[in-house]
């Protein structure tokens, strides 16, 4: 068995980023995810690759725009505040189709909030975030596991279709410590095969640009209603979730990161009191498994949507189940993160006293 | 089997490193360990606080509101969490710093001279040490053996004299119920 060793989620996510083969990062600090930074400062140098502390966010992920479209497998991280800031350069991005990791270890919004574990960018990562008509493949870990693993996971999707990939993750993720299993299979990057729009040097063979414009009437248009097509593909073929006892359920609890491990826990007090409670956990928020609620609404009466928001993924959840099942919600805004009992005790409200 | 357990004192006192440890000494032990530290707007002398999941099993929530086992440190631990701790749990408390007597007759309370004893073997700081040799013999959570291959984990940089001393304190906590009803 390979090797398991016990780390923060953020540090996680380093081993998780260079075992993916990428080689690039530039980023600026901001809690709770400095840690990231601070490890990549030293892994890189080890390793042989890039690291930037950039003036700001929006150079940090301007520069990942040049290094993605030299074809290279870049990535920056950071926090909520810190993400809003680099919107406009993720837009640019998207329209130029290049493919590019960021991870975002959300903490309580809006503003400066405060530096403890939220959910509220949940719109602002599955609706695209900046400007224009595009979507980011959005994937939400719950583990120091996921953290390690979904990088890569990540890199591949984001490579697939020619298109941003972020990391949705959160204050608790980040700073909590468990044991990860390291891959022994490291991605070496030299054994990328070029991709064949990457900006490598153009001698010998024809001029490729990279571009997020396109001033000719008419154009546009069609380079979007494309990317249309590509955004269908991935809707069809990547939607992930881990659904744990919802075949007897009366009750389905919708969760995703740090929320589905305490609706788990709650799931499990619930079960050892009679109730039938399961629990459905997206593993991407975009594309959202919208097939699988499509599905369970025809035989679940009531999903209980616990987020640290005042309710975004609900939303998703609605438009999935399309009005067959009842949806009922608990949310911790601004920080507050849902402990078990708390969730077990929504979950008796819908439910009625002990059975 | 699952423990949760929350160690909470002043910041200094090793509450971090505390926990640290244990989820080193739980994964050594080959079972499923969360650690999580209270982060935000902590400082030196302000108070600090962590939660420690061991199971057998995979850990469903990292965030302990009920814990099994209390180990405080500090008279403000003491008011915030002999409350929450589950009935018929355990708090262990650092008799040397807490003047206040735990209320709570529903649960196994432990007071441990810890800064005293600490001092006693050269070194206030192991406290921490002392108290969960102390816990893991009361609870037989985790084996001493184990709790002293695991703080060698965490204090990697460490001198060779100071990881002798966390050892003799780790002993010293175990040996103490020796004389304790």
């Amino acid at each position: 068995m390979a090797e398991k060793k016990l780390m923060y989620g953020n540090h996680a996510i380093v081993e998780g980023v260079l075992a993916a083969g990428c080689r690039f990062f530039a980023g600026y600090p901001i809690t709770p995810q400095n840690e990231i930074p601070e490890l990549m400062s030293i892994r890189m140098n080890e390793i042989g690759g890039v690291f930037v502390q950039t003036g700001s966010e929006v150079a940090a992920i301007n520069m990942l725009f040049g290094a993605a479209a030299a074809g290279k497998r870049a990535m920056t991280s950071s926090s909520s505040p810190g993400i809003s800031l680099m919107q406009e350069g993720i837009s640019y991005i998207a329209g130029a189709d290049i493919p590019v990791l960021v991870v975002n270890v959300v903490r309580g919004g809006p503003g400066l909030g405060n530096i403890a574990p939220a959910q509220s960018d949940y719109y602002q990562a599955t609706r695209g975030g900046g400007h224009g008509d595009y979507f980011t493949i959005t994937l939400a870990p719950n583990s120091a596991q996921d953290l390690y693993e979904f990088p890569r996971l990540a890199f591949e999707l984001a490579e697939k279709y020619r298109n941003p990939a972020l990391i949705l993750a959160d204050g608790l993720l980040g700073q909590m410590m468990e044991p990860v299993e390291l891959s022994d299979e490291l991605v070496d990057p030299n054994s990328l095969a070029e991709n064949e729009w990457a900006l490598s040097g153009c001698k010998g063979r024809e001029r490729r640009i990279v571009r997020s414009y396109d001033l000719r009437p008419g154009k546009l248009e069609e380079w979007n209603l494309r990317r249309i097509e590509k955004y269908e593909k991935i809707k069809k073929n990547e939607q992930r979730f881990e659904a744990t006892d919802c075949d007897d359920a009366d009750l389905v609890i919708v969760a995703y990161g740090t929320c589905s491990r305490v609706s788990d826990a709650a799931v499990k007090m619930a079960r050892d009191k009679g109730f039938k409670v399961g629990l459905l956990r997206p593993i991407t928020l975009w594309p959202f498994p919208w097939d699988v609620f499509a599905d369970m609404s025809k035989r679940i009466e009531n999903f209980l949507v616990v987020e640290m928001s005042c309710g975004q993924m609900i939303d998703d959840v609605k438009l999935a189940t399309e009005c067959r099942s009842k949806i009922h919600f608990h949310g911790r805004p601004g920080g507050g993160v849902p402990t078990p009992p708390e969730v077990y005790k929504e979950i008796e409200k819908v439910l009625g006293g002990a059975q | 089997m699952t423990k949760e357990i929350i160690i909470s004192g002043f910041g200094g006192q090793g509450v971090v490193s505390s926990g640290i440890i244990l989820a080193y000494a739980g994964l050594i032990e080959d079972k499923h360990v969360t650690f999580f530290p209270s982060y935000g707007a902590e400082m030196r002398g302000g108070t600090a606080n962590c939660s420690v999941v061991v199971s057998g099993e995979p850990v469903a929530s990292p965030i302990v509101s009920n814990p099994d086992i209390v180990i405080i440190m500090n008279e403000p631990s003491l008011t915030r969490f002999e409350p929450t701790v589950k009935p018929e749990g355990m708090l262990l408390y650092n008799k040397t710093l807490i003047k206040s007597q735990p209320k709570r007759k529903d649960i196994t309370v432990i007071p441990i001279e810890a800064n005293a004893i600490a001092e006693e073997l050269g070194q206030g700081r192991v406290a921490n040490m002392v108290m969960l040799g102390t816990m893991i013999k009361k609870t037989g959570l985790l084996s001493l053996e184990t709790l002293k291959n695991a703080q060698r984990k965490r204090f990697t940089k460490a001198n060779e004299e100071q990881l002798t001393l966390n050892d003799k304190a780790l002993e010293k906590g175990y040996g103490l119920l020796e004389n304790f009803k």
